[in-house]
């Protein structure tokens, strides 16, 4: 039996990327939207050291190592948005945050 | 041995992630979010990323996850009214899910990428050494930019989450 090569990582990685985004289409809590965008993040690193295994270079596998830092950045920013968000509007629901409508 | 790994861990994934999508819940989602990272982990040790699959855990699991189960529970968001989805975005959800479905199976059928197996491939994601070196040679100003980044993140949750005097909201 053969080992697993780049296109099986790359379908894996672009479906999980489709769930993160229909997450985010689809839900109205904001804190599951924000997870789902970091399934979009992780997605997406996956592929890059999918490419950076079957090319056999390092430049993927460093390139993941910043995403992991910019993410962890992005979540600390974000959240502390949202608890602002929170303490001022009381609700973190998408459909009812809608003051810069019309 | 190593397909039935990838088949084991790919599943468990995708099945985490639609857990983190499908849940009601916002505990239960960040809950499948971290077994998701954990199945991502493992795909990534199969790809002799052995730091990278360590830091996924430490960074994502341990302090990410850890953010969100946080504040989800500080904010204690659960239940309110559920309004069913207006019939547009049901059927941009249905268009957009066809789509992708088409340019998977597209994919799958004719995007078949060049590469060699991956037995004839080097391994040398598993070299802590050449981490260093690129970090320390081709990325050094990438590496100074992201302890800036962090250092400007920080100063702005602390901004974010302080309440200053005289700067009452405008309503």
């Amino acid at each position: 039996m053969i080992s697993p090569g780049l296109n099986e990582y790359v379908f894996l990685s672009a479906l999980l990327f489709a769930i993160g985004f229909f997450g985010v289409l689809l839900r109205k809590n904001t804190l599951v939207i924000f997870m789902c965008l970091e399934l979009m993040l992780v997605a997406a690193t996956l592929a890059l050291v999918a490419f950076s295994k079957f090319n056999g270079t390092m430049d993927g596998n460093v390139f993941v190592f910043f995403i992991l830092t910019v993410a962890a950045a992005e979540v600390a920013v974000g959240l502390a948005i949202i608890v602002a968000l929170f303490r001022k509007r009381q609700t973190i629901q998408v459909d009812e945050l809608n003051a810069l409508k019309n | 041995m190593s397909h039935f790994l990838f088949n084991f861990f790919a599943l468990f994934t995708v099945i985490c992630a639609l857990g983190v999508v499908v849940n009601k819940n916002a505990v239960n989602a960040a809950m499948c979010l971290l077994l998701c990272l954990a199945g991502i982990a493992g795909l990534f040790v199969q790809l002799d990323a052995y730091l990278l699959a360590f830091l996924l855990i430490l960074v994502y699991a341990g302090a990410i996850v850890a953010l969100f189960l946080f504040i989800v529970m500080l904010l204690d968001m659960q239940g309110g009214v559920k309004k069913p989805f207006k019939r547009m975005t049901v059927a941009a959800a249905g268009v957009a899910a066809l789509l992708l479905a088409a340019g998977l199976g597209t994919l799958t059928n004719r995007g078949q990428l060049q590469a060699p197996a991956a037995d004839a491939v080097p391994v040398i994601g598993s070299n802590l050494k050449l981490y260093a070196y690129q970090l320390f040679t081709t990325y050094l100003l990438p590496v100074q930019i992201m302890g800036f980044l962090l250092l400007i993140a920080m100063l702005g949750v602390i901004v974010l989450s302080k309440k200053f005097d005289g700067m009452e909201d405008v309503k």
